[in-house]
């Protein structure tokens, strides 16, 4: 009998799901508007010699691909169970779309923050 | 010659009952996680490329299209926070060792809790490291 890939979907989009509960709301108050308006953090916080010592540190790196990857894999997971709701297809192809999707960000982050070093 | 197959439409089928409405507000919420994932990935990527790139998506980060649609993710995260633990005891049913189930309101405000603490403890850390 052929195993199925789902449980490593499902165990992606838990993750992801849980993880974006917990810290979603605040990074994105962080990240995309007390710093970048300066208020009430200051906007020098995500500068370039702090942001970069962030992603060199090992757990700074790690926190990053954890967020970035988890959150595609549990956005595209649930982007991909909703297609037939609104009418679309539910095919091969709409399935590599989605998680090629997430793939695609996962190697993307990965391949960055290798780049910046340790 | 095949006749064309009657499809039933289902267009606009989650607006007749506010029930489905939750639903689709709450399944959105996945497109504002991915997006943010997207957003996060090519900050990563411009500050791999260096200071100059790194300040250019910072200012773009400044900029109003990237506050308003930041807001939206922020009230996407908010919702999507709060479904998942609202749906979370079916989810995740809980059963303690004495074989008595865990109350759903149990569950729900166990994890808005946490999420509560996670945020503040995220900010703090955050205006720790501000100097």
């Amino acid at each position: 009998m052929k195993r199925s890939n789902a449980p490593i979907f499902w165990l992606l989009f838990g993750a992801g799901g849980m993880l974006s509960a917990l810290l979603g709301t605040m990074l994105v108050f962080i990240t995309g508007l007390a710093v970048p308006l300066g208020w009430p953090l200051p906007a020098d916080l995500m500068s370039y010699p702090r942001m970069l010592a962030f992603a060199q540190h090992w757990l700074g790196k790690g926190f990053l691909f954890v967020v970035v990857m988890l959150f595609a894999w549990h956005g595209v997971h649930r982007i991909f169970h909703s297609l037939h709701d609104i009418g679309l297809p539910t095919n091969a192809a709409a399935k590599v779309a989605c998680y090629g999707t997430a793939l695609l960000l996962t190697v993307i982050a990965a391949i960055a923050l290798l780049s910046i070093g340790f | 010659m095949t006749r064309k197959p009657y499809v039933r439409p289902m267009q606009g089928w989650w607006r007749r009952d506010p029930f489905f409405v939750r639903y689709m507000v709450r399944e959105v919420t996945a497109l504002g996680v991915l997006a943010y994932a997207i957003v996060l990935a090519v900050g990563l990527v411009r500050l791999a490329q260096g200071e100059a790139a790194w300040n250019g998506w910072l200012q773009t980060l400044r900029s109003p299209a990237s506050l308003v649609l930041h807001a939206v993710l922020l009230v996407s995260m908010f919702v999507h926070a709060k479904s998942w633990f609202e749906i979370m005891p079916k989810t995740m049913p809980m059963i303690l060792p004495s074989g008595q189930h865990i109350a759903p309101a149990t569950i729900t405000r166990s994890g808005w809790a946490a999420t509560v603490a996670a945020s503040i403890v995220l900010f703090a850390l955050a205006w720790w490291w501000r100097r």
